[in-house]
């Protein structure tokens, strides 16, 4: 069975499933248990929708209030007092910063490795017309079902000599093809054989059509991937953590990781300063924690709203399929 | 898979599509097959060449790995190598079979995915019967754009949630059980691991799971629920009848998918909510093979890679049982 996406474009009041039952004009009355049932409803949803968002406004609040305030308790939901010293502390570290950084460079690189693979991958199995193109199809696929697990992929990576390179971060894992299967379906519902035919009468090789006519036509799709690939690699930490030794590569997820651990093991690992200081030192190591939670947190929420309807796509495909 | 603008509540099911069963290939004479062959494969040349970088993607991560499952019958040496290794059967399959750890790892997977399973795949049904019979579209519209957030946060991120907010000392949740007059609880610990572990796991996912049961209900006639309103059915009388049976079919799927996925979910999350106190009950299947690979003085590769293996065959062991139920019981399989 398939499930497919068809909307009205560009109307955004039409519902295409119609009149929503309840909200039609109906000429009968709710009856008691109907009427129950809504209110019940309604504060179900609402309790369970302020359940999912409350640890997020939390962190954010305790992120920004005033150290004393968070150890004393006094941050339940909103920001007590402003206070920014756990920013500011992760400015000015070196480490957290070449973190950040680091992440930015392999969201990049991920996105757009994973994108170019996916699309060129996704455009030619959609050439129906193409010999062997289902073998190839089940070439994709089958390696996908029987995944081999960690071992057998960090010997690869091992004989390849990307231990502690930042290639062992980005292309082990650079493409999906779950995604390659989304692009494919792409191609051959937007990309019609006529106009390759004209394209072909005209004189443009396969070269030219896919790269003048095939890619600028996809460009949702490329953008879709790109989130979708700068969005896992932002969020990705097990192969930074498996393959890199050297700190100085690890992503903003395994630095976070690492500080979270530290604390957890070691709560008295300041040793020396009086009491005040300790007491000021663990006061601030706690709002940082906080801090990198939201930094780490923050990206993929912002983008999470663009690409939120092609997830939607994405997951009843891969679910149904 | 299109761009037009498509939101969950407006998804349809498409009786039949012409893309996915693949069609019959045009050029099917009788006559010169083969020289016919020859000349397409020439035509499309190019496109061949299009397709080589993601093949070399797929022959060197995906192929590869798979290739190199045999170090789980061989006695891996980094200095002979995958294919120079000597051949040791299936000794360390039953090596790990007849070890001290077999029975509690085995035992922690099960329970632990068992629990995420029996809580984690009703909820989501609830949840988007409950959704689908909102009638302002707005508080709809709301809901899920929250709910689904948490699925777009990392592991990390989760798991430092976790960490940071039920902490025994200092953690928002524990000082609310204190004011309440309760003793702090450490939500880490062997008693509450797998309660935390699952039901972090749907603050995380329940919103998104929801959708594909959303998108089935969307399929659902209006005429019915209005037809059954004229016959004076209620609410709930309309969900069982109505909604239901129409979701049925997606739920049996989702089912059988899961019940072969049981053994290997969250081997991340768990490693990452692993400490030394917990080991007892969050020592699964994954993470001990995971230890067992990379965190000894001397890595054991193929013991290692003999347990992930052990895990990946019961898993396909009990999808194929699931699949048999499935069709038996309901009439419905995957394949």
């Amino acid at each position: 069975m398939t499930v497919s996406a068809t909307t009205t474009p560009g109307d955004p009041d039409v519902d295409p499933r119609g009149p929503r039952r309840g909200t039609a004009p109906s000429r009968i009355r709710d009856s008691r248990v109907d009427q129950a049932f809504h209110r019940v409803n309604l504060l179900v949803l609402g309790v369970f929708t302020l359940m999912v968002l409350y640890p997020l406004v939390y962190v954010i609040s305790a992120s920004v209030s005033e150290p004393s305030a968070l150890t004393r308790g006094e941050v339940w939901l909103w920001p007590v007092g402003l206070n920014v010293d756990a920013y500011k502390a992760i400015w000015e570290s070196p480490g957290l910063v070449r973190g950040f950084a680091n992440s930015v460079a392999y969201t990049i690189a991920g996105a757009v490795i994973g994108t170019a693979l996916t699309v060129l991958a996704g455009y030619v199995l959609a050439r129906n017309e193409l010999p062997f193109r289902r073998f190839l199809t089940l070439f994709l696929l089958i390696p996908t079902m029987l995944s081999a697990g960690i071992i057998p992929t960090y010997l690869v990576v091992r004989s390849l000599g990307m231990l502690n390179t930042p290639l062992a971060v980005i292309l082990p894992g650079a493409m999906s093809v779950f995604n390659v299967l989304i692009t494919r379906t792409f191609y051959q519902m937007n990309v019609p054989n006529e106009l390759l035919e004209a394209a072909r009468v005209d004189g443009a090789d396969e070269f030219r059509f896919f790269a003048r006519i095939a890619v600028p036509l996809s460009f949702p799709i490329i953008a879709v991937n790109m989130l979708f690939y700068g969005v896992a690699q932002w969020n990705a930490w097990f192969g930074a953590f498996l393959y890199l030794n050297d700190s100085n590569l690890f992503p903003l997820q395994l630095v976070l990781r690492e500080l979270l651990t530290q604390s957890q093991v070691d709560p008295s690992q300041i040793s020396g300063a009086d009491l005040g200081e300790i007491t000021k030192k663990k006061e601030l190591f706690d709002k940082l924690k906080y801090a990198m939670i939201v930094v780490a947190m923050i990206p993929p929420l912002i983008a999470y709203p663009f690409v939120q309807k092609h997830f939607v796509k994405g997951a009843l495909i891969g679910a149904v399929k | 898979m299109t761009t037009t603008p498509a939101d969950t509540p407006t998804l349809q099911p498409r009786p039949a599509s012409p893309n996915q069963a693949g069609q019959p290939a045009r050029t099917n004479r009788p006559t010169g097959r083969w020289t016919d062959l020859g000349r397409r494969i020439k035509r499309h040349w190019q496109l061949y060449v299009l397709f080589l970088p993601p093949l070399a993607y797929v022959v060197i991560f995906l192929w590869g790995p798979l290739f190199g499952l045999q170090v789980a019958f061989r006695n891996y040496s980094p200095v002979k190598g995958i294919t120079g290794s000597d051949w040791v059967g299936a000794k360390y399959l039953i090596q790990y079979i007849t070890s001290y750890q077999f029975w509690p790892t085995l035992t922690n997977t099960l329970i632990l995915n068992g629990y995420e399973l029996l809580a984690l795949f009703p909820l989501p049904i609830v949840l988007a019967v409950l959704l689908n019979t909102v009638r302002s579209r707005a508080y709809q519209r709301t809901v899920q754009m929250v709910t689904y957030a948490p699925h777009f946060i990392s592991t990390v991120v989760v798991v430092g949630i976790i960490i940071m907010l039920f902490s025994p000392t200092g953690g928002v949740v524990n000082q609310a059980i204190t004011l309440l007059g309760g003793t702090p609880v450490d939500f880490l610990a062997p008693e509450m691991f797998r309660h935390t572990f699952v039901w972090s796991g749907a603050w995380q996912t329940l919103g998104y799971s929801a959708i594909i049961y959303l998108a089935a209900l969307a399929g659902v006639s209006p005429e019915l629920h209005e037809a059954a309103r004229v016959d004076g059915a209620n609410i709930l009388r309309r969900i069982w009848h109505i909604d239901l049976p129409a979701i049925m079919p997606v739920m049996i799927t989702l089912l059988i998918l899961n019940i072969g996925s049981v053994l290997s979910v969250g081997f991340e999350k768990v490693l990452l909510m692993q400490n030394p106190l917990n080991l007892s009950v969050s020592e699964v299947i994954d993470t001990y093979s995971y230890r067992i690979a990379f965190s000894g003085a001397i890595p054991q590769y193929s013991l290692g890679t003999a347990i992930g293996l052990f895990k990946s065959i019961i898993s396909l062991a009990l999808l194929l049982i699931a699949n048999t139920l499935a069709s038996r019981v309901a009439k419905q399989s995957l394949f």
